[in-house]
């Protein structure tokens, strides 16, 4: 397989899923990326549904939740803001596989979530509430000390916040888990940049056939990480529905 | 406007593994069949292909394959004094939906129960006293026994081409395999899968232990295999992408790749897709099932009119199915009186994760469905419980099935939930753990049970699936006892940390645990403590036939699909043989 010269180019996909149609964005300039572990510079993310004051809490709180480290980049070199954004503004943000009819009481932990709120009003209403107590506080996250953010993110974690109704700790909980998601499912998500999470773990991504593999024990599977949007010469495709690298 | 049609001989409500299976031989005796799924026409070309197929996200996390809970949901609560509210997402268990069914995503683990579990209650009282069992716990007979269900154990086996290693032919212990099983007249139709590097570890230290060792049964192929039915099926790659996914390489035994093509090229069978059924009529006695009413994709009302009527679909949605009908005293647990609902249960699933240095290289994600090694020497009554104060057991394997990093990324109790801790954690764990699966019984319980919802509704404006259910204590008993031994296992492989995580209550439905829901229309001897006879023949209405892991009186210690494809021939062969012939009630109440 060529590793060196690679094309980029842009594939038809059916019906949108993810993105409604008026964020269809052209794609002619999303090259694939090189295949290398680390990246300097992240390409910057066009955000569709945190609006720019969302985005500075979203983009150094995903950091502390994943930083980068000796073992490779974290949520922001992988894109993940980028993913939650694409998500939120698509049809997960909307509800997709929610049931979401009433009556609504609260329940036991072990009946879990029974909150009204899709995805998308649960991240606006947590945001509002903590740009606005923020902002009466002093000062706004971005600029806290890594040591003030990890404080103040233990304090949504623990629950002690109410955000106009939703209660800090599910906010925080679906934040971490989504970042997590971002983080490790396929770059065509618009996380995992450069496949870095996987690259970071070992893991050889969706192409997989390891029938003469597999009872050859304990030797280290060494292929590169491959895209289920990657043909057979390296092309990362990118789904047009989903713009992850622009 | 409802629009009556053409009657037709049988009616099949769910085509899934069960339907399919009695559809193509129903319409083989000549017989018409009509199949009502609810979900859509997909097959392994063109639904099931690379590259879309290999996406954890869409199909583990956001779980596309599963019935659509938005217009579909049940209700859960722990107990009967607390008001049951919708799950809203599922994550415990996933019902599939669309043509094949739930099979479409299974694991391809393929058991069968030890006689002893289809007299429980009998063998139980024998070997312990009758005094054993907590009072509340209700457990009985099937009303089978393993000797009537080898045969159709076989036909499944072979029909699905499974790959494995029988411990017991005829009564002799047969090397390498499972020596605490049941007999079985012949071996598996195709050798065990190749063993992965967990696996193997399990199995030399299983065996320093003295215990008994032996490779899954995996409905994953080892090999290119043609089925009794004339269709082929490929090898498995081992590409880690099985249970929440369809197979793309026909190389996994699903209604698709095992029997589907032979039913739809019957003209004696006519399959419709998009048709939610409503209730199975009954006429004014209410003794007698005149058909189906269903609904389309586009919302037209039909009224399909058959002599025969078999409910098929998933456990939970035949206990419903009964109950929208009107089949059936409902369960009254306050009481105890009452059938249908009753006897619901579910599986006792326990890990242990065993931490090694990073020189011992695992590839977690080289696995099929079923890969692994495991033993049976605290399954079922394998083991005796004088003094132990619960019955039942787990197997423990080490049949770890993937290595998809959304959901596998094991790190140790103590590691920050987030944070560089955490990610370091994460990466150095990933490749170097091995995950020991605790799989356990669950027996039937007083305050076990689903009844209908009393406030919330379906997309269609009937009452919804309520599911009162928690662990019973002889369960988490099992639990305990069984994880304390499979630490040891982790312990003899020479794992540098050990930790077991036996199951604990309260049951959680924000938790996956496992697809094993069993019970609510269960099978028996006796019409006041079950819904269908032996043939899984209503007592109620004879002309409807309820086929699925409902018909579990409890469940065992082992995955269920495997004895619901032997109840499923056994069935047929009762259809067939008895009640087509001459119908009627097949046994007298």
């Amino acid at each position: 397989m060529d590793k060196v010269t690679r094309r980029s180019f842009v594939t038809t996909v059916g019906a949108a899923t993810v993105a409604p149609a008026s964020a269809l964005l052209p794609l002619a300039a999303a090259a694939a990326p090189a295949k290398t572990a680390n990246i300097a510079e992240p390409p910057k993310t066009t955000y569709l549904f945190f609006n720019a004051a969302e985005v500075l809490f979203i983009e150094a709180a995903c950091e502390r939740l994943i930083p980068a480290d000796e073992s490779g980049p974290g949520a922001l070199g992988a894109g993940v803001p980028n993913y939650l954004d694409k998500q939120l503004g698509g049809a997960w943000g909307a509800g997709e596989r929610l049931y979401r009819s009433g009556p609504w009481q609260p329940g036991t932990p072990s009946q879990g979530y029974q909150l009204p709120f899709t995805p998308a009003e649960l991240f606006h209403a947590s945001l509002r509430a903590i740009n606005r107590d923020l902002d009466a506080h002093g000062t706004p996250f971005h600029d806290m000390s890594p040591e003030a953010q990890d404080a103040y993110l233990k304090s949504l974690e623990s629950g002690a916040h109410d955000f106009d109704g939703v209660p800090s700790g599910v906010f925080f909980d679906m934040l971490l888990k989504m970042s997590i998601e971002g983080f490790f499912s396929d770059p065509v998500y618009g996380g995992n940049r450069n496949m870095v999470a996987w690259r970071m773990i070992g893991f050889p991504g969706a192409y997989a056939d390891y029938y003469e593999a597999i009872d050859r024990h304990g030797v280290k599977f060494e292929r590169e990480p491959m895209s289920l949007a990657e043909d057979g010469h390296g092309n990362i495709h990118v789904r047009q529905d989903i713009p992850a690298n622009l | 406007m409802v629009q009556r049609l053409k009657e037709v001989d049988v009616v099949v409500i769910g085509v899934g593994m069960v339907g399919s299976i009695v559809a193509k031989e129903l319409a083989a005796a000549g017989y018409k069949v009509v199949g009502l799924e609810r979900g859509q026409t997909r097959f392994t070309v063109p639904e099931f292909q690379s590259p879309a197929v290999h996406d954890e996200l869409r199909f583990d996390i956001r779980k596309a394959l599963m019935q659509d809970n938005t217009r579909e949901p049940v209700t859960f609560r722990n107990q009967g004094s607390q008001v049951a509210l919708p799950v809203r997402r599922w994550e415990s268990f996933l019902p599939g939906t669309g043509l094949g069914g739930s099979m479409v995503h299974w694991n391809g683990q393929t058991y069968r129960f030890q006689a002893t579990d289809f007299q429980l209650a009998t063998r139980t009282r024998e070997r312990y006293g009758k005094n054993f069992l907590d009072p509340d716990v209700t457990i009985q007979d099937w009303g089978v026994t393993y000797d009537d269900l080898e045969p159709h154990y076989d036909r499944f086996e072979y029909l699905l081409g499974t790959s494995g290693k029988a411990g017991n032919i005829k009564g002799r212990i047969q090397a390498g395999g499972d020596p605490h099983e049941s007999p079985r007249f012949r071996d598996y139709p195709t050798p065990p899968q190749k063993e992965h590097f967990q696996g193997a570890m399990f199995r030399k230290a299983a065996g320093s232990l003295g215990y008994h060792p032996f490779p899954q049964p995996s409905s994953n192929l080892s090999q290119p295999y043609t089925n009794p039915e004339g269709v082929k099926l490929n090898a498995c790659v081992f590409c880690g992408f099985c249970e929440r996914y369809a197979c793309e390489h026909y190389a996994k035994s699903v209604p698709q790749t095992v029997i589907l093509p032979v039913l739809l090229a019957n003209p004696n069978f006519e399959l419709r897709t998009g048709c939610q059924v409503q209730r199975i009529d009954l006429d004014s006695t209410k003794k007698h099932a005149t058909g189906v009413t269903y609904i389309d994709a586009v919302g037209r009302v039909f009224e399909q009119p058959a002599s025969l009527v078999i409910t098929s679909t998933f456990a939970i949605n035949n206990i419903r199915m009964l109950l929208l009908s009107g089949i059936g005293k409902p369960y009254d647990p306050a009481t105890g009186h009452g059938v249908v609902g009753r006897n619901y249960a579910y599986q006792t699933m326990s890990t242990v994760a065993s931490f090694f240095d990073e020189d011992v290289i695992i590839n977690p994600f080289m696995a099929s469905g079923a890969s692994g090694t495991l033993i049976n020497d605290f399954a079922g009554d394998n083991f005796d419980h004088s003094g132990l104060g619960f019955i039942g057991g787990a197997y423990i394997g080490a049949v770890n099935t993937n290595g998809r990093p959304i959901q596998y990324h094991p790190v140790p109790p103590g590691t920050p939930a987030w944070g560089k801790g955490w990610k370091q954690a994460v990466v150095k764990h990933y490749n170097h753990t091995v995950m020991f699966s605790c799989h356990g019984s669950s027996v039937s319980q007083r305050q076990n049970y689903c009844d209908l919802d009393p406030t919330y509704r379906d997309a269609w404006g009937q009452p919804v699936l309520r599911i009162t259910f928690d662990f019973p204590p002889n369960d988490i008993k099992m639990a305990a006892y069984v994880t304390a031994k499979a630490v040891e296992i982790g312990k003899a492989m020479g794992a540098k940390q050990v930790v077991g995580s036996p199951r604990k209550g309260p049951y959680t439905v924000t938790q996956y645990q496992t697809t094993h829901n069993t019970g609510g229309t269960v099978m028996g001897d006796d019409p006041k403590t079950s819904v269908v006879n032996r043939y899984l023949q209503s007592w109620d209405v004879p002309n409807v036939f309820v086929i699925g892991a409902s018909n579990y009186p409890q469940n065992a210690t082992w995955n269920p699909t495997g004895t619901l494809g032997a109840l499923t021939y056994w069935a047929i062969d009762a259809l067939k043989n008895k009640y087509l012939k001459n119908p009627g009630r097949l046994v007298s109440a």
